[in-house]
């Protein structure tokens, strides 16, 4: 059955200045800047698709402004399994999904903006979502044509392009599935689809075709005071098993395109084969070095930053401290990927690889690994250092090798944007 | 008084012909003949004896194969349906298959090619039997070399892969013979070189490194001096690139190159706009390709074989591929005491990557193209192709939604990556399904390579082919499909609508659990019918 969720507030603070609309505080400003909330319009737009594909249909939702109102204009059944206050905030989305997926949800649809994806995975992630199916048929190609979602960068109203550092796994498709209504200002997450009406086809196409292929996306969220002060700094929160319609083409002259997972899984081939014996490798966050963990045989904190030395992993989640200590020890090298989706190697997400630590790596501190889509997806914009410190910075702003393959590199311009009063706000 | 005539719209009504035809081998009746061959008579049997019988075993069928059993009527009737149920280069405005260099081939060098003089030839002909085809492949030879500056030229490659994989084994070779061949390991190219450059460097054993353009959108310098070391073997690019960009600064880069002590290799394949005005040796290059089956009006792709021009500087010239046609004699200036002949490979040659010394037909082709056309011709060709193209540039740029990224703001060569982005922003319409629906209108439209580095992208290139005429009536069906996204995007996200090609999904094409690609591996793998003993497996 179908589930939705509606955030009643969800952008409301875009028209009004705000870089996003997160917080009680925010929605009072944003509502006395005359800011109305778009999302019950856009998810009344999807809930049409679903409507004429599956006339009368019940659907799975919350009572009033959350989903009940939307789903009765829409001409559908609502059946209830919330009610939550008139004033309702993230923790009331999170018990929302969690909610549905109890009372036998399959697929969420949600419109709202990366908070309130951060709150669907939240409740989604207490009931066990689907499990990844390791030995499975891996997903289509993320970039493909026929994917209705959008790396939210692209998609974000706040302007700032991106791809995204994403962990792929193939999934078996029983479970809860979810798909965002795009409806918030901030939607760097790629869980969207790229525009209400492509999320009510999904949805239809969900429902008519029984289930459709899953891909594991990342859920990220920007701290919004932050943004407000014109610094982004998207951070990972989980992860959501999003559907996609397969891709279809009628002429090619291309070849095959190599799908997202089989991209991320060469580049990380492609760094393996570069590592060497007696160096102390310090891999930083993100799916393409958790690929590269695997490719090594060593488990991977996600968020962390885990040394690896002669095939061993030898410290979990290092603190800046601690890899000091480790860079003391021998030849040592940071092996970073592409942070969020603003192409930042080295300042976010993982400030463990400090100034300091780079410091101490030597004259080739960096070794730079992600699929070609990933700088492609940057739309021309260089990527970025900020380490805090000018030197650092300046040592690496250039030109860097990074490695998407086996035997295949790239050479990319550097920036380090907080020491050229180059800025990269919205 | 006159008759009152319909004003023909301004889009076409084009209906794809629809014949909902089996594949032949459904179509078979056991013992129905096409021709019924009379009997051998006695006499001739006994002249020839047992024919089958001298076949080596393993050459024969155990049991016949399993052809289909039709009367020639019903063949007729299936490959004329089959036929109809296409969007041929004949047919429609071809533009939309960029990089492909659609223009006119014209129909009469096609005679030419089809009279006995020379289908009844043979490549393994006696030399002294054939010399009228063999002038004309030597002629080609020195066409090309003038047209590309280069001292030396092969044409014995049958595509332009196989011409880009000669480009770099040639340079391996010659690294190799000066004693470099373990130092230079590394071949650089650009993110909008055609990818068989990448391709080719890796199969020939090389790390590949790319580079991205620069802020302008041009191919960056500073990042090719950054790339280049000791290491490189080679710069592979194409110039302009698959963007239809010209890299102004071409010549620095073959110096740089140069200047580490690598080749460069330049992919000349899509030469239509710079046919006459720039040569790949001036600028420096010790290596270069053309397809004959684009730029020299010869049919491309699976619209007829293709044929590749491997051009040289002198160094080089020992590594070209071969057998090669060559001139013997003649040097008092007589034409009447030279010969031709086809010279094997030599010691230094990277050898064959084909059969023979080329695809005769085409080269005969290009050869009848370039006599028709003179120097000002080919010249003109550039001239009205880029022409062509820039008219072409400021219609597509009028439709709102479409953009033409990199380098904006200035004019290209020879064709353009366009870019929907900014309508797939506000309608979730993508180019592969605007692609579909231009079908609809019985034109022919064509994204890009893979990675999709435009985001949304479509390549048109227009050639010289081409009217004013039918570049606004494909810009309009453009601007119709664009409308169509806005206003009633499930019209083109359904699409095919008028034509007889439904949807492919990409899930079959890409998995080899899947696809089948003959009659049997689909009977295999969809129906579980074992492949017959006697025949090969798909
Ligand atoms: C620039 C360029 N180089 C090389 C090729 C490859 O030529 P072929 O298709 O004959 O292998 C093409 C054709 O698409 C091309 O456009």
């Amino acid at each position: 059955m179908l589930g939705l969720i509606v955030n009643p507030v969800a952008g409301i603070g875009g028209p009004a200045g705000l870089a996003g609309s997160d917080g009680a505080d925010v929605q009072a400003r944003a509502s006395q800047r005359g800011g109305a909330s778009r999302a019950a319009e856009r998810a009344l737009t999807a809930l049409a698709v679903v409507a004429s594909a599956r006339p009368g249909i019940r659907v799975l939702t919350v009572a009033g402004p959350m989903g009940e109102d939307v789903v009765r204009e829409a001409g559908l059944e609502p059946v209830l399994v919330a009610h939550p206050p008139v004033h309702t905030t993230g923790s009331d989305t999170s018990a929302a999904a969690r909610a549905l997926a109890d009372a036998g949800a399959s697929l969420v649809l949600f419109a709202g903006g990366d908070g309130t994806a951060r709150d669907v995975a939240e409740g989604l992630a207490s009931v066990g979502r689907v499990a990844p199916d390791e030995g499975g048929r891996v997903s289509r190609p993320v970039h493909g044509e026929g994917l209705d979602t959008l790396a939210g960068a692209r998609y974000s109203t706040g302007g700032v392009a991106g791809g995204l550092d994403m962990t792929l796994r193939a999934y078996s498709t029983d479970g809860v599935a979810a798909i965002g209504i795009p409806a918030g200002v901030k939607m760097y997450s790629p869980v969207f689809a790229v525009s209400p009406r492509a999320a009510g086809g999904i949805a239809a196409a969900w429902l008519v075709d029984g289930s459709l292929p899953l891909i594991e996306r990342e859920v990220l969220d920007v701290d919004e005071a932050a943004l407000r002060r014109a610094r982004v700094e998207p951070q990972l929160y989980g992860t959501l098993a999003v559907p996609y319609r397969p891709g279809r083409t009628q002429a090619r002259k291309a070849a095959t395109p190599a799908d997202e997972f089989a991209a991320v899984r060469a580049a990380a081939r492609g760094a393996a084969s570069a590592l060497r014996p007696g160096v102390r490798y310090l891999l930083g966050p993100g799916g393409t070095m958790s690929e590269l963990a695997r490719e090594l045989g060593v488990s991977k904190t996600p968020l962390g930053v885990d040394v690896v030395l002669d095939g061993r992993r030898v410290l979990a989640d290092a603190s800046e401290r601690e890899l000091l200590d480790e860079a003391a020890r021998g030849p040592a090298q940071a092996v970073v990927t592409v942070i969020g989706g603003q192409g930042f190697l080295l300042g976010r997400g993982n400030q463990q690889l400090s100034a300091r630590v780079l410091g101490a790596l030597g004259d080739d501190p960096l070794l730079v690994v992600a699929p070609e889509q990933k700088l492609i997806d940057l739309g021309g914009r260089p990527l970025l250092v900020d380490t805090g410190d000018a030197d650092v910075d300046a040592a690496l702003a250039g030109f860097v090798r990074v490695i998407t393959g086996q035997r295949t590199t790239s050479i990319y311009p550097v920036h380090a944007p907080e020491h050229e009063g180059e800025g990269h706000a919205p | 008084m006159s008759l009152p005539v319909a004003p023909k719209p301004a889009l076409r009504r084009f209906h794809q012909a629809s014949w909902d035809e089996p594949i032949i081998f459904e179509l078979s009746t056991p013992g129905e003949r096409g021709v019924l061959v009379t009997g051998l008579e006695a006499g001739v049997r006994d002249a020839v004896g047992d024919v089958v019988g001298d076949l080596p075993a393993g050459l024969r069928r155990a049991v016949p194969p399993a052809l289909p059993e039709m009367g020639q009527m019903r063949v007729l009737k299936h490959y004329l349906r089959l036929s109809q149920e296409n969007l041929g280069a004949d047919f429609n405005v071809d533009i939309g298959q960029g990089t492909c260099t659609m223009k006119y081939a014209p129909k009469v060098n096609d005679q030419l090619v089809g009279t006995p003089a020379l289908t009844a030839m043979h490549p393994l002909q006696d030399p002294a039997d054939a010399q009228g085809v063999l002038e004309i492949v030597w002629n080609t030879e020195r066409m090309i070399a003038e047209i590309s500056g280069m001292d030396e030229v092969s044409l014995h490659t049958q595509g332009g892969s196989a011409a880009i994989w000669s480009n770099i084994a040639m340079i391996r070779a010659y690294h190799e013979a000066n004693g470099e061949g373990e130092q230079r390991r590394e071949v650089i190219t650009t993110i909008f070189s055609h990818p068989s450059n990448a391709a080719a460097a890796k199969a020939a054993g090389y790390d590949v490194i790319t580079l991205y353009p620069d802020a302008d959108g041009y191919p960056d310098l500073d990042a090719l001096k950054r790339a280049l070391s000791p290491r490189t073997a080679a710069i592979m690019v194409t110039n302009p690139e698959d963007t239809g960009i010209y890299n102004p600064a071409i010549k620095e880069w073959v110096d740089a190159a140069h200047g580490v002590g690598a080749l460069a290799s330049y992919d000349q394949a899509n030469a239509n706009g710079i046919l006459g005005i720039t040569r790949a040796r001036d600028a420096g290059f010790d290596v270069c390709h053309f397809n004959l089956h684009k730029t020299f009006g010869t049919p491309h792709g699976c619209g007829g074989p293709g044929a590749g021009a491997n051009g040289v500087s002198a160094a080089l010239a020992p590594f070209l591929p071969g057998p090669r046609v060559v001139r013997e004699g003649g040097a008092d200036g007589s034409a009447s005491s030279a010969r031709f002949v086809v010279r094997e490979p030599g010691e230094q040659s990277i050898g064959a990557v084909a059969p023979f010394f080329g695809v005769v037909p085409n080269i005969v082709r290009a050869y009848a193209w370039m006599m028709a056309l003179g120097a000002d011709g080919l010249r003109a060709v550039a001239e009205i192709a880029v022409l062509n193209n820039n008219y072409l540039l400021k219609k597509v740029l009028e439709i709102p939604g479409a953009s033409a990224p990199y380098a904006t703001g200035r004019r290209r060569i020879e064709q353009v990556r366009y870019s929907w982005q900014e309508l797939f922003e506000e309608t979730g319409v993508t180019s592969e399904e605007i692609g579909v629906r231009a079908s609809d209108f019985g034109m022919h439209y064509w994204t890009s390579h893979h990675p999709y580095v435009v985001p949304q992208p479509f390549t048109l290139e227009p050639t010289e082919s081409y009217s004013m005429a039918e570049l606004d009536e494909y810009a309009a069906v453009l601007a119709e499909i664009a409308r169509e996204a806005r206003e009633d995007a499930e019209t083109v996200r359904t699409a095919p609508h008028r034509q007889t090609v439904h949807h492919t999904h990409h899930d079959d094409l890409d998995d080899p659990e899947r696809w089948a690609i003959t009659w049997r591996a689909y009977q295999r793998k969809y129906f579980g019918i074992p492949a017959d003993s006697t025949e090969a497996a798909a």
